[in-house]
Formats: structure tokens, sequence, C-alpha cells
């Protein structure tokens, strides 16, 4: 039976519906842009929601000496400055005004006490920055979108999963989905295709991230010819929850160090005075992760293994008042009051900072067509992301991708797909059906995420990686023959057999990338080169795939020019060096 | 010593169904969800089920067990020692297939409120007391369990009179919102149906938010509605005022 | 905070609740008897005075030469108040009409039109029988004091003390009420004056906002208070017992 395809043509395409997503299908639709936004879940359930913080934006409602060069000085400096400076360089121009534009749209912030929008101090950060709505700012910023997008003129695909890119000579031409709900299949043809899909934190057992977090659109990009970038630069957030085993992972926020909380090993030493003397619990994420991290391995650890978080010398009222999430989830999740008692935290997989190479300025990637943003992007971030920036990102690259896409397609004609690669395609999806053998996609999962703990977790040395490199190839062969019983109506099973391909594939480019980089820097921490060295920190690895397979090369750092490099000379935050001058 | 728990799953789509019992080894701190993901992942990897965060922030996991209206991830297995746990899909939604019901009314419903007018350009000057209250309702994560208690649309399938709790709060954000210059109450209490709503207060009894759907929003917006088309007197003085 | 916080309240664990039918046949129980008392006071009692004590039921005596039975008088007013308020509706429309009995329970009732229609939509007439219930209420605190005066002279019974609290309890039930809520702030979007201090519109809100969230259990004991006041002085009258002089 020839199967029933539906085929849909759009001048942009925009895959993926979490903020990024969001923000680039209003961009093209209020340009006018025929637009819709495929989303794997319902229309703002996207794991932008799980942000808690804030989105860091130098407003200087609170700190008049923040500006556009100390937001920007903070995001390179916590990037190793492998960063690409020009993303830098727009994210903390355009911040401010993207946080009120949501305003605007009608997201409600706190306040400050002169009825300014409310900015949190963060780690890392020099001024009070991130503009926040208690610890759930990322819900208020979909919702927002989410609301804002149902008054423009974007067709919305909810629950549909796109599992090929299609390409027209060497542009992008469009992509094949197929509906969760009952596996129909529809074919999209686009101008211009903006991947907004985040990041893949669920190729590890231990982490924040939701179950989207697959990585489904790097994946397919990559597929497709789009190079990618620092994918060695996976995030570990420090304090994630240990127990119950369900729970495992689950963030627990920055906020509660930032509001006075305390680390502990199981001795009773408050050991990050040992590894940060100075900014101690504050310190930065990836240091505050492997100090933890060490003392478990030195034997230090909790029952759990981890370490102990107390909060409780701040009295009940101040966190229940300042922390009443943290305060409910370990309430409800673990029996655990925590403002009588200390609690267990551990190193979660937080988020990639890797992801597909954009340009600064249209966040197109290498494909003619294609575009990125948001966590599936590289280059913000560097080697390690700071608290608050991934909410800014997805604001101001969504916007510019939404843009670019725009430009793009206003100067293009539609472009054809083959049908040939469409039947291949169609077979390829519903093969996973039909096989009456095959290895079960569950198990996979599983596999690959102890595959990714063992050798490419958060510490890291050559032998190892070369072992997890050559186990994830093993597995990435069995996934090509998954099988998932059952219909094609939701079925879960057959659902995760992409995600697992997708997850497979981005997991081995994160050891290409950790073999490569023979040094440590910001997330990336290797044993067996323990030192940060000057001549990786000019080089980001980019991968492609080529005929060869995967290829990985260096590619310089673009340099800074003069007058953003003078901003790293004056030993202080420019923010702090103007006031100092000043007086 | 893990014991196992029964598990009693609907199973089944809009052509119908039945409850189906699985066993899983129980665990420390177990919520609903990690037990449907144990059986996916041994016993029925086709076992359609909603889910996200897993972290009670995206409202996916909506479900009803033992009849009670609930989040999958925030509802702990221990709470049940000793009794099969049902766990069916939302009554008021179609059956897709399983425990996931499609909800797509509510959005279709969404988009037809009309949006914030602000009156000014951002950035806005603010109290938080001007905010508080939007604040409250702001923190709505959409899991639809309102809509689906709502006795209006669960027993008197009366969505084409009434618009549901979920979009009440919606209108109350927009209303309350100090800067908004939106006039939303014919819709209010013609097409939206707020009249609809007897105040019988289950949307705040199963909200997992806590938001005070009833007392803090739709009981105001009556007030609202009254203002305008039972209080001529108080319209005239409020006419005077401005 | 002016909203209620509930969520800042952990999620509670397993609530070992009551059955669903106790809150409703309670209601019943209650509305009912209280129904059948005022019942029977209008058509078998003319009178509810013990000297300077005066039932709530029959205040004020006074009726400018309008002829109806003499409990009817004021009884109406409060009696529509309670009915168009807006937690005994929650009450009534559980209890009575099974709509619904409880959450998720289900209705076998057909047609439904909420208070879309009459009589229900007159319940959007609250806040005019609140502003009658005002103006009873300025006499039974005229009452109260009377019930300290005895024959001109100060003086503190067990029936002043009860009429008293009386008097205290129906205030606290009539300003704690949603449609008062919204009349004295809760209608005004915005509640900062132009040089950022809060309007005295949003601190009476806040108040009332804070009294609303006990609206229920006002609207409970004050209803029984009424009640026992009744029968406390109808006990006086015929004798059963004696009041009580503190001084």
């Amino acid at each position: 039976m020839r199967e029933e395809i539906a085929y849909h043509e759009y001048d942009v395409l925009v895959i993926g519906a979490g903020g990024a997503g969001l923000r680039a299908a209003i961009e093209s639709a209020e340009n006018g842009l025929k637009t819709a936004v495929l989303g794997k879940s319902l229309l703002g359930k996207a794991h932008t929601v799980m942000a808690e913080g804030g989105v860091a934006a130098a407003l200087g409602n609170l700190d008049p000496q923040d500006g556009w060069e100390t937001h920007f000085y903070d995001t390179m400096r916590s990037g190793h400055f492998i960063n690409d400076y020009r993303m830098a360089e727009v994210h903390a121009k355009e911040s401010p005004d993207r946080v009120l534009e949501l305003e605007y749209w009608g997201a409600v912030f706190d306040r400050t006490p002169d009825g300014k929008i409310m900015q949190r101090p963060f780690g890392a950060h020099t001024f009070r920055r991130l503009a926040h709505v208690g610890d759930r700012t990322g819900k208020e910023l979909i919702r927002t979108l989410e609301q804002k997008i149902l008054t423009v003129k974007v067709d919305i695909f909810q629950e549909i999963t796109a599992t090929k890119l299609f390409k027209d000579q060497d542009r992008i031409a469009g992509c094949i989905a197929y509906y969760r709900e009952d596996g129909r299949l529809a074919v999209f043809t686009a101008k211009a295709v903006v991947i907004a899909t985040g990041g893949w934190g669920k190729a590890y057992k231990v982490t924040s991230n939701s179950w989207e977090s697959t990585g489904d659109g790097a994946a397919l990009a990559f597929r497709a010819g789009a190079e990618l970038a620092d994918m060695e630069m996976v995030q570990f957030h420090p304090t994630g929850m240990t127990w119950p085993p369900g729970v495992r992972g689950i963030l627990v926020t920055e906020g509660v160090r930032g509001e006075g909380g305390l680390l502990f090993n199981s001795e009773g030493e408050r050991f990050m005075e040992k590894y940060d003397p100075v900014r101690k619990e504050l310190s930065s994420r990836d240091v505050v992760a492997r100090s933890i991290y060490k003392e478990v391995r030195a034997g230090r650890g909790t029952p759990h293994g981890g370490a102990w978080l107390d909060i409780t010398h701040k009295g009940a009222a101040f966190v229940k008042r300042k922390l009443p999430g943290m305060y409910e989830q370990f309430m409800a999740l673990a029996d655990v009051d925590i403002t009588k008692t200390r609690f267990e935290v551990a190193p979660t997989i937080h988020y990639t900072m890797g992801g597909l190479r954009v340009d600064a300025y249209t966040a197109s990637t290498n494909v003619p067509g294609l575009f990125a943003a948001g966590e599936c992007a590289a280059g913000l971030h560097g080697a390690n992301r700071l608290g608050g920036n991934s909410l800014s990102d997805i604001l101001v690259f969504g916007r510019r991708a939404g843009a670019g896409a725009t430009e793009y397609a206003k100067n293009s004609a539609m472009p054809k797909i083959d049908n040939a690669e469409v039947q291949a395609e169609v077979e390829r999806v519903l093969a996973p059906l039909s096989r009456s053998e095959g290895e079960n996609p569950y198990r996979l999962h599983e596999d690959l995420q102890e595959i990714m703990a063992a050798h490419v977790g958060i510490e890291r040395n050559g032998p190892e990686l070369e072992k997890g490199l050559a186990r994830l190839q093993e597995l990435r062969e069995r996934t090509a023959n998954m099988r998932a019983p059952g219909s094609r109506q939701f079925n879960p099973g057959w659902h995760s057999v992409f995600d697992v391909q997708n997850m497979c594939l981005l997991g081995e480019a994160i050891v290409r990338g950790a073999i490569e980089r023979k040094e440590s820097r910001g997330a990336q921490w290797r044993t067996d080169f323990p030192d940060e060295l000057e001549e990786q920190g000019k080089v980001n690895y980019v991968q492609q795939v080529t005929d060869k397979g995967i290829v990985v090369r260096p590619e310089p750092v673009p340099p800074m020019p003069a007058e953003l490099a003078e901003l790293f000379t004056r030993g202080v935050a420019p923010g702090l060096a103007n006031a100092a001058r000043k007086e | 010593m893990p014991e196992d728990i029964t598990l009693s799953v609907f199973r089944g789509d809009k052509g119908g169904g039945d409850e189906v019992e699985y066993k899983v080894p129980m665990q420390t701190g177990m919520v609903v969800l990690d037990a449907l993901h144990f059986i996916q992942a041994h016993d029925a990897p086709d076992l359609a089920v909603r889910w996200n965060c897993k972290a009670a922030h995206c409202g996916s996991c909506s479900a009803e067990i033992n009849g009670s209206l609930k989040l999958l991830c925030k509802t702990r297995v221990d709470d049940y020692v000793g009794e099969v746990i049902h766990v069916r899909p939302m009554h008021t939604f179609p059956v897709i297939k399983d425990l996931v019901t499609d909800v797509s009314w509510n959005y279709d419903m969404l988009r037809q409120v009309p949006a914030f007018q602000p009156a000014i350009k951002a950035p806005f000057t603010l109290q938080q007391r001007d905010v508080d209250r939007i604040q409250e309702f702001r923190n709505c994560i959409e899991c639809f369990l309102c809509q689906n208690v709502c006795h209006v649309l669960r027993d008197h399938s009366a969505q084409d009179r009434y618009w549901g709790p979920r979009l009440m709060i919606r209108f109350a954000e927009l209303e309350m919102h100090p800067l908004d210059t939106g006039d939303r109450m014919e819709l209010l209490k013609g097409a939206a149906g707020i009249g609809m709503c007897n105040i019988t207060k289950c949307c705040t009894v199963v909200c997992p938010q806590g938001i005070n759907i009833t007392d803090n929003g739709i009981i105001p917006l009556k007030e609202r509605v009254a203002d305008v088309y039972w209080d001529p007197l108080g319209g005239l003085v409020r006419k005077m005022h401005k | 905070m002016a909203q209620t916080a509930e969520s800042l309240q952990p999620a509670k664990r397993k609530s070992h609740s009551l059955p669903y039918w106790v809150e409703p046949t309670f209601t019943v129980l209650a509305l009912g008897l209280f129904g059948l008392y005022t019942l029977w006071l209008v058509f078998f009692q003319s009178s509810g005075q013990f000297h300077n004590y005066l039932s709530p039921f029959f205040s004020p005596t006074e009726s400018w030469g309008i002829k109806v039975l003499p409990a009817i008088w004021v009884l109406w007013s409060p009696l529509l108040f309670r009915a168009t308020c807006y937690y005994y509706r929650k009450e009534i429309y559980r209890g009575f009409l099974h709509d619904p009995m409880s959450c998720a329970v289900p209705e076998k009732r057909k047609h439904y039109f909420g208070e879309t229609r009459f009589p229900f939509s007159w319940t959007n007439l609250h806040r005019w029988f609140w502003y009658v219930a005002v103006i009873v209420l300025v006499f039974l605190w005229i009452d109260a004091v009377q019930a300290f005066i005895f024959n001109g002279h100060f003086g503190v019974g067990l029936g002043s003390l009860i009429m008293l609290a009386n008097v205290i309890l129906l205030s606290a039930y009539t300003f704690s009420c949603h449609a008062f809520r919204h009349l004295i702030g809760g209608g005004s979007q915005k509640f900062t004056c132009a040089d950022g201090r809060p309007t005295t519109r949003y601190k009476l809100w806040n108040r009332i906002s804070a009294w609303n969230e006990n609206h229920g259990t006002y609207a409970w004991i004050s209803m029984f208070f009424v009640w026992f006041t009744d029968v406390y002085i109808r006990l006086l009258m015929h004798g059963v017992i004696h009041d009580v002089r503190f001084f």
C-alpha cells in the first residue's frame, strides 16, 4: 500500500517550539511570511519552562553601572574565550530590548521598589542582572511567546517529529515529519528552515533535562551537512538532586547557593574554601561541579554520592520566601524539609554549549537556507555558560534567526524535494514497526547513557575517550536495527527510535570533540591534560559529516577587534572600571 | 526488600478500551510516572503517556489516579500502599491513546482571547503590588486539570457555551493588568460564558499550582461583569469618576 | 501579599479526606434545619424581645407602617444576601442541586445553564443585597448597644455578650464578602498612586482579601450564632432559663 503523505509549503519552517523557535516564527510571521512551527510536544511545554533563575540582560535597573560591555566581558570570560565574540557582543547589546519586548507582549516580571524590572545576582555576573519571576522565569517567557504566537499568523503543528532534512542541490528544501498522535507523515517544503530544537542532555542518565532534549535538530542538520562546533563542551550543573532514584538529576537552583547555601563533604568540611578561596560556593559552575566530584572520588561523598548543601542557618521563613519552589520540590519528592535539614546534591548534566555553527548576525549555518538558534547552536557560550544567558540567548538569536530566514526566503524561490528521497525516508521511518526482530530502543538508550557516563563524563582522559568512541560506534550500528512493536498510534517505543539515533550521533560528536581538545578548559576536564593551554584557546573544533564519515578540524577562534580586546586589559570588569575612573 | 506494586492502567483509544494490570518493583520515592516508564521499558513499549519535565513545571502529565485528578510526576506511589493504583486518562477530553488525550480545544479557545493591549510602550513602571495578583494567574502550567474537573465541561459537555477555568484565568490576568486597555466583558459574558460557572470550586481544588482560581479569578471577573450588566448605578458613578 | 498564598505551601502528601458525600450532606442538614426553624419563627412567633435583648430575627421592631409578618419584615434581606453569597452558592449547588455533589463525581442532571438564566442569574444582584444587609447590620449594632443598657444603666449580662458576639460575627461575614471585596478595591486595575505609594483602595482591598479567605467560616459560624442568639432570648422569654448578670 502506498503511504498517504500530506504536503505543505512554507516560506519559513521552524523546527522546535521552545523559546527560540517561537521567537523566530514570530519574527518571520510579523514580516508577512508564511510560517510554520513544528514541536515535539504540546505548545508551551518545551524545555524552556524548566529555566528558573532568570534572563540575563544589562538593563542596569539596580546597578546603573551595568552595560553591554560588562555583560559581554562576563560572557567571554566565563566561556574561556573560545566563544564567538560577535555573538557575545550582539547578545549583550540586544538582550535588554528583547526583555522589554516581552514585557510589552504581556510578561510580568518581578519589580524593583521604584517599579522597574527586578534583577537578581547570579554566579559570575558582575552585577545584578537576571530579570526574573520568582523561580519560574522560563515559564513566564514561554507562556508570553505562546500567547504572542497565538495572535500572529503562524501555523502551529503540535506533537510532530521531524526525522530528516531534505536538500535541493546545496540549499535546504524542507523536511519530513510524523505526527506522534497517529503516525501520519507530512512533508514540509520550505525556502528557509530554522532549527531550534534545544540540547541533547538526555544522552546522559543524570540530567536536569526533559525528555525532549534529544538533539533532533542538531543531528538532522549534521546529517544534512551542517557543521557542529564545540561539541565537547557539556555543562554539568553542580547541584542536582541525588535521592530518591526517580528524581536523580532534577535541578537544585543555583539560587540556593546565591541565597547563602553552603556545601559540605561527609567529614563536615566546607570544601569550596579549598578549591576557590575567594568565590567559594559561588564560583563558576564548572569549578563547583568539579569540586564536588573530586570530593566524592576522594571518598568524602555523601551516602548517595554527592555533597551536603545546607541552607538551614538562614531560617525557615527566609527559605520559604526566597526559594518556595525548592522547598516544595524536596518536600513533595524527597520528604526532606530543607529548612530543617541539609540535603544531598551532585552534579547533573544541564546544558550543551556546543552545537550548530552559525553566523553571529543572521544565525545561518553553512547550509544555504538553514538557520539555527538557541541551545542547538554553538558560539555564544564557549566553554561554559553563564546562568541566565540561555534565556537571553533564545530571545536574541531566535529573533535573529527569524530575521535571517525571512531575508533568505524573500530572495529565493521554492525549492524542490526529490520524491525518491522522501520514499526512502518513509520506508526507514516505518521499518521499526514491522521488524520482527530488533533492538529495544529503551535498552539502547540506557546503554548510551551508560557509555556517556563511563567514558565522557565530568572527568575525561584520552584512553577512556577512545574506548568510549569505539563503544559508541558499535552502538550506532545497533541503532540501525531497532524494533518498536505496536501500532503507529502514539507509540512511545517507536518515537524513541529516532531520539536514540540522534543522541548516539551527537554523543559520538561529543567524544570526538573531547578527544581533539587536548587540554582542560571550562566544562572540558581532562586528567591527562589538566591545564588550560594558550594554543588550544585559539581554536574551536568543528565537525562535519563527509563521504569519509565524521571529520573534525580546528578552526581559528575569530580574534576580537582592539576596542573589545581592550575591555579585558583593565583587570576589572568594564562597569567597575568606569565607576572607579569616575571616582 | 523491594515489593511489587500493582498498577491498573487504561489501555485503549477512541474506540474504547480497558484497564490492564502491571506489576512494578517499588523504589524509594517513586512517582506514578516512574512506574509507567518502567512498564514502557519492560512490558509495554507502546504505552502512551504524555510527559516532559518530570518536575511539575510543564503540566503535560495530567491524569486521573484512583479517581483524583493529578499530575503523574508529582504523585508518589507510596501514597497508595496496599492499594491497586488505577491510572486513567482525563475524562473530559477525547482519548487519543491510553493516557494521552486530545486537548487541542483549549488552545483553540486561548487563541480567541483578545491579547494584551498595553497603553504605553515598555519599559513599564509598575509596583510589585500591582502585579502580585496577575503573577498568581501567570503561574498556570496549562495542565488543564481544571478544565478536566469542571463539571460544566466534564458532565454537561458545554464546551460551546463555556470556555472553562483555565480560560477564565487567562481573562483575569489580562483584565487585571494595570496597563491593559482591552475590554473583554462582552466576550466574557457572551461566548466565553462566565455565567455557566457556578463557583463550586473544584478547579481550585485540583490546581497543582495552588492558584486560587475561583476566589481570585472567576469571582472578581463575575463582579466585573456585574459592574457592566447588573449595576447601572455603579456604572454611572464610574462614568462620572472618569 | 493580598492573594492567598496556597502555592507557597508544600503539596500535601496523602490527605485522608472524608467521603465526598459528607460535606453536601452536612450542608443539607444545617441549612434545612435552619430553614425549618426560620419558618417556624415566621408563622408561629410574633416577637423576639426580652427586656433590652432583641432577637436578630426581629430587628428592627419599627416597621414604619408597613404591615407584614414581623419576622418577614427584615428576614428577606439577610436571606437574599446569604442566598446570593458566593460561598453559600457553592454549598447549595453542591448540597441541594448536586451540580456537582463533589469534584469529579458524575452528575445525572441533563440540562444545565449555570447562572445564565433566572433565577440563578439574579445572583448577580449580590452587591445590592449587600447594601441592604449593611443597613440591617446598623440596626443590629444599635440592638447590641441596647443590650448593655438595663433600665437606663450600663450593665453586662450573658445575653449582652451573646448579642455583641453575634453582631461582630455578622459584621465579619458581611465585610468579608466577595462583592464588597470587589467594590472596595478589587475592581480597580491599578493599586499605586503617581508617587509610587499604595492607594487607599489597595490597602482596603488587601485587608478585605485577608478576611475574605475565611468568608466560608464566617458564613457558618455567624449563621449558627444568630440561631443560638434567638434560641437564648426565646428561652429567656419563656422563663426556661435566666440571664446571668455579671454587673
